[in-house]
């Protein structure tokens, strides 16, 4: 997954903390008065890989910098490919979450869903997927066959064959048990164009359903953070919801002058739905404005998340989307998602508008309005 | 600072000397310690911040409270909170869209606009 | 003005602000123990962090304060054991699992926590723990209001108290500074409706001219607090001066701990004399802590001072009111325009 502010890469920003929501009204940098370094950091920080304003420097000033060229740069969660008159979805991620074993599943069944999700974030139909295992001295032989068994059982479940992969093994203490990376393929058979970059105002904004559950689910495993209790991770195959997504835009029978209604479509995973839809605000240069009452969260998740000061805007999901629709679909599309198991709970939870662009507001429970803005690092439990 | 939060007492116990109990929060428990507020029983709703019991909530208060926001018509189109009813369990406050229920928060939403908010 | 920052993040979070009629205006007091902790104090906790046989344990709220250079999470990356804590006495189990390590726990807090703190005290000490000691910074809000009310600069007129100091100590120590200034002090809650409820009563107060100590939050608290918290806490720590960051030392505003638990004083047992602390100069934070500036105010609001890159006290924490009002409310910045207050009851700077 990756993502950036465009503004960012603008030599002279002081900062890049209030690149990503930029408005007329605050003032630009002051020049000269701090000098633009390659890259802040001596180190890696664990907030490099927390999927906020981090991650986006990180990417931006080192990994842009090395590999630059127009498919990567759009920086969605796939790179969509023409060979040979075919298109094709293509991905990578990484799985590195601790505990390997946790409350509605396990580091295999991320490793397989998360994969695939992110071909199926672009219309494709997943196919193949590819896995290279770092196994850390002294995992027990146990769990690792319960994970792999996992994984080809949600292979199978998602209808996607592992057709090779590679296993190494480290020293103790070099690999925290159990790191999987894995590559998919997919085939982009519709005639979609999903991006991040095609949010419109007056587009309506869906997301999928119930937020915040693979996240605390996460936390409920973590020492010094355990709290007992039915909260799940959502871990899912989400290509099932997609494929009544676009069912949905098909069956409109409205001539569509301005292309296909469904303009962008991503999983909230690290980061959350907040740090996704700020993505989008700033890839498509708009801004969003959401009611807080229409985004569902359910009571445990509300619960876990106020005793220790975190915001389920910002947990992470595994089996959740967000989709900007345009106006005159999103019923049909949100209907759609309703249909279908995993988008029962689905909600329209706000619009984009041409206001502030690549900043998101939201209308609070009570009224009030308030900024959801990106992430800088990790959430942390707070005390106050 | 004090982001503390009310729960229920489940359950209570002693664990190496000291009273410690498990308190649910709308839907999940997280353990505490009671040695603060020590005469609590199980099934009273106390305050806990950073895994200790600082105070109980006093359900006759909690009720009292909503009596009056009820009362102030200042708060244009409150939405009907559903006091739940006091057999077996505390009254609080119900917000019927966030569902968040025995906690003893006032939930609400508050129109601006055609009356002051205060 | 709320002096709490739990009610600072509610008031900002819920967009509160907004929804109250012009006249009204709320500044965000110094209730943030975060954003006052002194710099120095900050650099003494990251020279421990920095030891290596020491695991450095803190609430998650520290974590990202930036001392004179880099932050606990530099440290981290840089090898030093630092943990993040929910509760105190979690440090006890960590003692217990790791005894060829001194565990140090960042104490920090107002009265809320102190509490939670003094039971790490204490439990090490009954159970003779060798190797757990506390690096305390504790504040006192009822100094720090005497000191927003004593300043010739101050605009506040009334108070929302915080709730969940209160629920530890009661509300008596308001009374002397409600009827020596004059001022409405009402302590409230965090729900929104609270907060709204504790406006109202201070307003309905100002209106009819009291300045009196009023009790929004009866749910959870009453005038004597929790005494047996508070027996606890005196067992502890002693009452003692403390420096506040943009503000300067207040006397008698925090604890320290007793001599009887000297074998527990991190500030004892390490040797972090040699510490270099620079505050920025450009920082406004002192103004805005005590309600006379606001950030938009500060000419580097938002641009060289942010949360990511704070510079002083008030942007450095989620409840300062500088890194409130960027994160949450500074598109609302241009909305309002100069506002000319009737009632300047504490809320958003």
């Amino acid at each position: 997954m990756t993502q950036r502010d465009p503004a960012a890469s603008t030599p002279v920003a002081a900062s890049d903390s209030n690149s990503a929501n930029p408005t007329s009204e605050i003032p630009s940098p002051l020049f000269g008065s701090c000098p633009l370094p390659i890259f802040q950091h001596k180190n890696i920080v664990l907030g490099h890989g927390s999927g906020g304003k981090l991650t986006s420097e990180l990417i931006d000033k080192v990994f842009l910098r090395a590999f630059a060229n127009p498919i990567l740069d759009k920086l969605d969660d796939q790179a969509v490919l023409e060979i040979n008159g075919a298109r094709l979805a293509f991905t990578t991620d990484s799985f590195v979450v601790t505990p390997i074993f946790f409350p509605g599943g396990d580091i295999g069944t991320l490793a397989i869903n998360g994969t695939v999700n992110d071909l199926a974030m672009s219309g494709a139909r997943p196919l193949y997927l590819a896995a290279a295992f770092i196994l850390e001295e002294g995992l027990p032989a146990e769990e690792l066959r319960r994970v792999v068994e996992s994984m080809g059982a949600a292979a199978r479940e998602a209808g996607v064959q592992l057709v090779t992969g590679d296993t190494k093994v480290v020293n103790r203490g070099k690999g925290d048990k159990l790191f999987i990376t894995t590559t998919g393929i997919g085939a982009i058979e519709r005639d979609v164009n999903i991006s991040a970059s095609r949010a419109r105002p007056g587009d309506k904004i869906l997301l999928s359903g119930y937020i915040g559950d693979h996240g605390m689910a996460i936390m409920s495993k973590r020492e010094n953070l355990e709290f007992e209790g039915a909260i799940e991770s959502d871990c899912a195959a989400l290509h099932g919801l997609v494929d009544c997504m676009l069912d949905a835009c098909d069956a409109l029978t409205d001539k569509r002058s301005d292309g296909h209604p469904l303009h962008c479509m991503r999983d909230p995973t690290r980061g959350g739905v907040a740090t996704t839809l700020n993505e989008i605000a700033s890839q498509s240069k708009v801004g969003m404005f959401l009611r807080e009452d229409q985004i569902p969260v359910r009571e445990s998740v509300q619960g876990a998340c106020e005793i220790l000061g975190l915001d389920a805007l910002y947990v992470a999901n595994e089996g959740k989307l967000v989709a900007i629709v345009a106006a005159d679909a999103a019923d049909a599309v949100l209907q759609g998602m309703q249909d279908h198991p995993l988008g029962r709970d689905a909600k329209m939870i706000g619009e984009v508008v041409s206001e502030h662009p690549g900043m998101v507001r939201m209308e609070t429970r009570v009224g009030g309005t308030r900024i959801l803005d990106v992430m800088f690092g990790e959430q942390l439990p707070r005390i106050c | 600072m004090c982001l503390a939060i009310p729960g229920k007492v489940v359950e209570a116990f002693d664990q190496g000397g000291m009273r410690m109990a498990k308190v649910q929060f709308g839907g999940i428990i997280r353990e505490a310690c009671l040695e603060y507020v020590p005469d609590t029983k199980v099934g009273e709703y106390v305050l806990v911040h950073v895994g200790f019991a600082i105070s109980k909530v006093d359900e006759e208060e909690a009720h009292r409270t909503y009596q009056i926001l009820e009362e102030m018509d200042q708060l244009s189109e409150l939405m009907a909170p559903v006091v739940a009813e006091r057999e077996g369990q505390a009254p609080g406050f119900r917000d019927s869209a966030t569902g968040t229920n025995g906690n003893h928060r006032p939930e609400t939403k508050v129109t601006r606009g055609k009356e002051d908010a205060c | 003005m709320e002096v709490c920052g739990g009610q600072t993040h509610s008031i900002v979070k819920n967009g509160i602000d907004h929804l109250l009629p012009e006249g009204v205006e709320l500044v965000h007091g110094p209730g943030c123990p975060v954003c006052v902790t002194p710099l120095e104090m900050i650099d003494k906790a990251h020279a421990i962090a920095r030891l290596p046989d020491v695991i450095f344990c803190s609430f998650g709220d520290m974590l990202r304060v930036p001392g004179s250079a880099g932050d606990l999470f530099t440290i981290k990356s840089e090898g030093g054991d630092v943990r993040v804590v929910y509760s105190p006495i979690d440090c006890i189990k960590i003692a217990h699992a790791n005894p060829d390590k001194k565990v140090v726990f960042f104490a920090i807090g107002f009265e809320t926590t102190a509490p939670a703190n003094a039971m790490l005290a204490w439990r090490a000490k009954q159970e003779g723990l060798k190797n757990v000691s506390l690096l305390v910074s504790h504040v006192l809000v009822p100094p720090a209001l005497a000191a927003i009310l004593q300043s010739p600069e101050n605009r506040v007129q009334g108070f929302l108290g915080p709730g969940h100091v209160c629920a530890v100590m009661g509300y008596e120590e308001y009374e002397p500074i409600s009827a020596k200034y004059h001022v409405p002090i009402v302590v409230s809650g965090f729900e929104p409706l609270d907060i709204l409820q504790g406006t109202l009563m201070t307003i309905r107060q100002l209106e009819t001219e009291r300045g009196e100590v009023e009790n929004q939050y009866s749910r959870i608290l009453d005038r004597e607090g929790n005494k047996t918290a508070q027996k606890l806490v005196f067992q502890v720590f002693q009452v003692g001066d403390r420096n506040w960051r943009g503000i300067g030392t207040i006397p008698q505003s925090g604890y320290h701990l007793r001599a009887e638990f000297a074998d527990y004083d991190a500030e004892k047992l390490f040797d972090v004399a040699q510490i270099a602390t620079r505050e920025s100069e450009i920082c406004i934070s002192g103004e805005i802590l005590r309600g006379i500036k606001k950030p938009k105010d500060c000419p580097a609001f938002g641009t060289v001072c942010t949360p990511q890159s704070p510079l002083g006290a008030t942007m450095v924490s989620a409840e300062g009111a500088c890194a409130a009002y960027y994160t949450y409310g500074r598109h609302l910045n241009q909305a309002k325009g100069v506002d000319v207050p009737i009632h300047s009851v504490g809320g958003a700077a």
